[in-house]
């Protein structure tokens, strides 16, 4: 009885960690892949890479950490997660290691050729992991082609890049970008000034209908490619959860219209966030389902880790994720402000 | 090769190349929140200026340094999952510790250090710069104790199909881990002041900035000659603890062949794996091995031959390895005391050839650190977790020939390309100099 307790909290954290990175690095990707549509020129990019300048890399750690919960606490699942996935996650990784270098290196020659090289490495490396996430978790809600046997410790997989290409998995990506989109959008317009904050402005109001059919047909498909809704039919008070995401998302619109873009902005980190936790709990208490066999499904009481690992790491957490919280809300109250061209062209700390 | 091969291969380059990025961001984050603590104490300017110019060479280390870990930290699930299966409730731990309590604070702060001198008071600022350097070193520790733990398990039982942590404190306490850390810091700090003195040496060979250079080149040249004695003495510690928990390791360190009791160690020597011996043996000091590895000169040393053949690890590169690591110690050691001797004469630009050998001399401490993960990695095979998992039984099953040759060959083309380009970055900015205006911060500062 007490191991169920833990395993369940740390499926819940596993779930908040995925649904805390994509709220927070979709914005980076989203203003990554999107600068080349906002930005007119050279200073606009500048003030654009400069907005996520103080927080990308805090915020990529978000994923670090899902993945080190993931191995601490779900140990197998971290396995066969990693490894069945291998293609895509490579191509993750490649996107990620472009990304972060891109930031760091694009201003440090002055030459127009390098500067836009790194310009379109910087749209294709953001672009790539909101759509290879999308597609990742969009299999994971389906289940993938595995045939795990947990008495033997016997794990076999037989799918590769190609089966998830599958259009379950596909809508899942669009949905991820256009999420990302709207949310990189929406941070571009609260953090910069002029011409560039309205146009972004604008980008957002205009993508929000695309997102919304992408959005409906996510959450029409998931019926019949999904089992996620049939824990929403035992426990229907987990209906919150969508509830929220639904609702946020028509209040990005009504803010977006009315012109009160932070708290658009507001909305969409919780439409993200609730997304994600809508198909967590979907598939609880599975992490990953297998798509061949029920009994091959990675579930957080065949995958977890001993209770003793399960307990100790819940006191590490309760102890140091409040500080970090803090200390990241701290540091983000000090860049609330917008970057202006002047700020960029002034100064050589700047990326 | 198979997947295994090609999987240890990828490993190797992927954690090497890392780690050419983090000794010298682990020394230097330290040296830089020293010298902005002496301008925020003093308001002498020079100390500014010198936190801005060896700043700047930190970020561009410091990128390569994050986007690298990330794919240590995927590697695991990636190419070792049954590794990550059968010891992940043990390893995981430390792993999500170190994103926890040491990656979040490197990185929000080190935000607030790049973009946050117009936007904090100084003090502040200079807070910043302190916990990057803390987390920094943090996240050696609970990575050299992951490590650590590898080398020599400790604190776990098998359950359930696979190693389970039964006490966290036996983890943390572990010597193994406690020492490499030791170990390590120290080394990345030689790193870092070499890599200080080495650029001041070209700038003072050119009569460029000399005051700015001599001062960087005296707090260098003694931080490193702490650091390099440290690195030898915690070295030393190092061999003793791997001549007790991990004796066929250190009989290839040393190439010992039979069991002996008063071992002496070859200067020269050249190790024959097919014969099992030595072919080539000469200028013995007696004892010394004896002494070395339980600080007793007549104590029985293990050789080789008492392992099974297929437990010994391969003799010659972690022999080879062992030896030039501790080489370039002894000669990082009389490098930095001349260095400091030299560093409180008036006319240390005059000095043209040290100089000049001090500028040549930037890669070899990190050439000792890769030295040094050879022995400790490469001298610990067959086994992943030392006595419990065999490399062999710990590679994914799931993960085809053809996909590790694919991301292996994808690593290289993208880390050479990406090393290229830091180098090339490092040495434009480096040869640049330092910035003489700092107008724009000190008068931002002095409102805030
Ligand atoms: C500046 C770099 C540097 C220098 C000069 C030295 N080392 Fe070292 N050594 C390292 C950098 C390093 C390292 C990169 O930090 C390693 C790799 C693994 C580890 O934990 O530390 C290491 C590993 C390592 C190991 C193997 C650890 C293992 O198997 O787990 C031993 C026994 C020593 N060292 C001993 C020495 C001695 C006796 C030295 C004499 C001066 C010495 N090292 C110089
Ligand atoms: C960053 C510094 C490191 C370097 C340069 C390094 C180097 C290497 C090398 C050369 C090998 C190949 C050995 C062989 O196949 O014969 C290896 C293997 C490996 N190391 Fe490390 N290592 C580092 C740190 C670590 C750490 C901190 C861990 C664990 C936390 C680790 C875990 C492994 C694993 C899992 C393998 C694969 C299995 C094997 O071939 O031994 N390494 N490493
Ligand atoms: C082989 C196992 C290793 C793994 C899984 C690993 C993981 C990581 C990850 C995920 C990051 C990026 C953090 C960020 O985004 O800010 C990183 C950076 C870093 N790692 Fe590693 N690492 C390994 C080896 C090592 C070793 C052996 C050390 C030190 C002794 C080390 C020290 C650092 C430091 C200081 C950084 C900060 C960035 C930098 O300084 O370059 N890592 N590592």
């Amino acid at each position: 009885m007490e191991a169920n307790v833990f395993q369940i909290i740390w499926f819940a954290v596993w779930g908040v960690l995925w649904g805390a990175y994509f709220m927070l690095d979709g914005f980076v990707l989203g203003t990554g892949f999107m600068s080349g549509f906002l930005a007119k020129n050279d200073t606009e990019r500048r003030v654009l890479i400069n907005t996520v300048g103080p927080v990308w890399d805090g915020n990529e750690v978000w994923l670090v950490t899902a993945g080190g919960v993931t191995f601490a606490a779900f140990p197998t699942t971290y396995a066969l997660m990693f490894s069945n996935l291998y293609t895509a996650l490579l191509l993750l990784l490649f996107s990620l290691i472009v990304r972060g270098v891109a930031f760091e290196f694009r201003g440090k020659m002055d030459s127009d050729g390098w500067k836009s090289g790194w310009d379109m490495a910087l749209t294709v490396s953001s672009f790539l992991p909101a759509l290879l996430f999308g597609v990742a978790f969009g299999n994971i809600f389906k289940g993938i082609p595995m045939r795990n046997d947990f008495a033997t410790a016997n794990f076999a997989y037989d799918g590769s890049l190609l089966t998830l290409l599958n259009p379950y998995g596909l809508l899942t990506g669009v949905l991820f970008v256009m999420l990302f989109a709207v949310h990189g959008s929406l941070y571009a317009a609260i953090k910069t000034t002029g011409e560039l904050s309205a146009r972004a402005g604008q980008m957002a109001a205009r993508l929000w209908l695309p997102l919304l059919v992408v959005a409906v047909a996510f959450l029409g498909y998931s019926y019949p490619a999904t089992k996620l809704y049939s824990n929403y039919i035992s426990t229907p008070v987990l209906i919150l959860l969508p509830l929220v995401a639904v609702v946020s998302l028509l209040l990005v619109k009504v803010f977006t219209s009315k012109g009160r873009l932070h708290m658009a902005f507001l909305f969409s980190c919780l439409t993200i966030a609730f997304v994600v936790f809508t198909g967590v709990a979907g598939l609880f208490p599975n992490l990953i389902p297998s798509s061949l066999d029920p009994l091959s499904n990675l579930t957080i009481y065949n995958s977890s880790s001993s209770l003793y690992t399960l307990k100790l790491m819940a006191g590490v957490a309760v102890v140091f994720v409040p500080i970090v919280i803090c200390y990241k809300i701290w540091v983000y109250r000090i860049f609330r402000g917008r970057v202006s061209n002047e700020d960029v062209l002034g100064n050589h700390e700047a990326y | 090769m198979d997947a295994l091969m090609l999987s240890r291969l990828q490993f190797a380059v992927t954690g090497m190349f890392h780690f050419i990025f983090v000794p010298l961001t682990l020394g230097l984050s330290i040296m830089i929140a020293w010298m902005e603590t002496r301008y925020v104490a003093t308001g002498d300017e020079m100390w500014l200026r010198m936190t801005k110019f060896w700043g700047k060479l930190f970020l561009i280390n410091f990128a390569l340094g994050v986007v690298t870990g990330i794919t240590m930290e995927f590697q695991f699930g990636m190419n070792w999952a049954e590794y990550s299966r059968y010891v992940g409730d043990i390893f995981g731990a430390p792993l999500a510790i170190e994103a926890t309590v040491a990656f979040f604070m490197e990185s929000v702060f080190i935000g607030l250090w790049i973009f946050g001198w117009d936007k904090v008071s100084k003090k502040v600022h200079l807070l910043s710069i302190w916990l990057v350097a803390i987390a920094t070193n943090l996240s050696a520790l609970w990575i050299l104790l992951a490590n650590g733990w590898m080398q020599n398990p400790v604190g776990y039982v098998i359950r359930n199909n696979r190693a389970e942590m039964v006490d966290f404190t036996a983890l943390i306490t572990n010597p193994y881990g406690l020492i490499k850390f030791g170990h390590q810091l120290v080394s990345g700090y030689t790193v870092a002041a070499f890599f200080v003195m080495g650029i001041s040496a070209w700038h003072l060979l050119r009569k460029n900035e000399v005051d700015f250079f001599k001062r960087s080149f005296r707090q260098a040249a003694l931080f490193g000659l702490v650091s390099a004695v440290l690195v030898a003495g915690i070295g030393d510690m190092h061999a003793v603890e791997i001549a007790k928990v991990q004796p066929a390791k250190f009989a290839a360190m040393e190439s010992i062949w039979e069991t002996q009791k008063n071992a002496g160690m070859n200067l020269i020597l050249l190790p024959d794996e097919k014969r099992e011996c030595n072919a080539i043996e000469r200028l013995c000091v007696p004892n010394m091995v004896s002494m070395l590895a339980f600080h007793d000169a007549t104590a029985e040393v293990k050789g080789l031959k008492d392992f099974p053949k297929d437990e010994r690890p391969p003799v010659l590169p972690v022999f080879l390895s062992f030896r030039l690591m501790v080489g370039l110690g002894t000669y990082l050691i009389l490098a930095s005391a001349l260095a400091v001797l030299l560093s409180f004469r008036k006319n240390l630009e005059d000095n043209r050839l040290f100089l000049t050998v001090l500028l040549l001399s930037i890669p070899l401490p990190y050439i000792a650190n890769q030295l040094g993960w050879l022995v400790a990695e490469v001298g610990r095979q067959p086994w992943i977790v030392y006595g419990v998992l065999k490399t062999a039984a710990a590679v994914s099953k799931s993960v085809s020939t053809l996909q590790v040759a694919i991301s292996l060959a994808g690593f290289t083309i993208l880390y050479g390309a990406l090393g290229v380009i830091d180098i090339y970055l490092l040495g434009k900015y480096a040869r640049k100099g330092p910035d003489n205006d700092l107008s724009g911060i000190i008068n931002v500062q002095g409102r805030g």
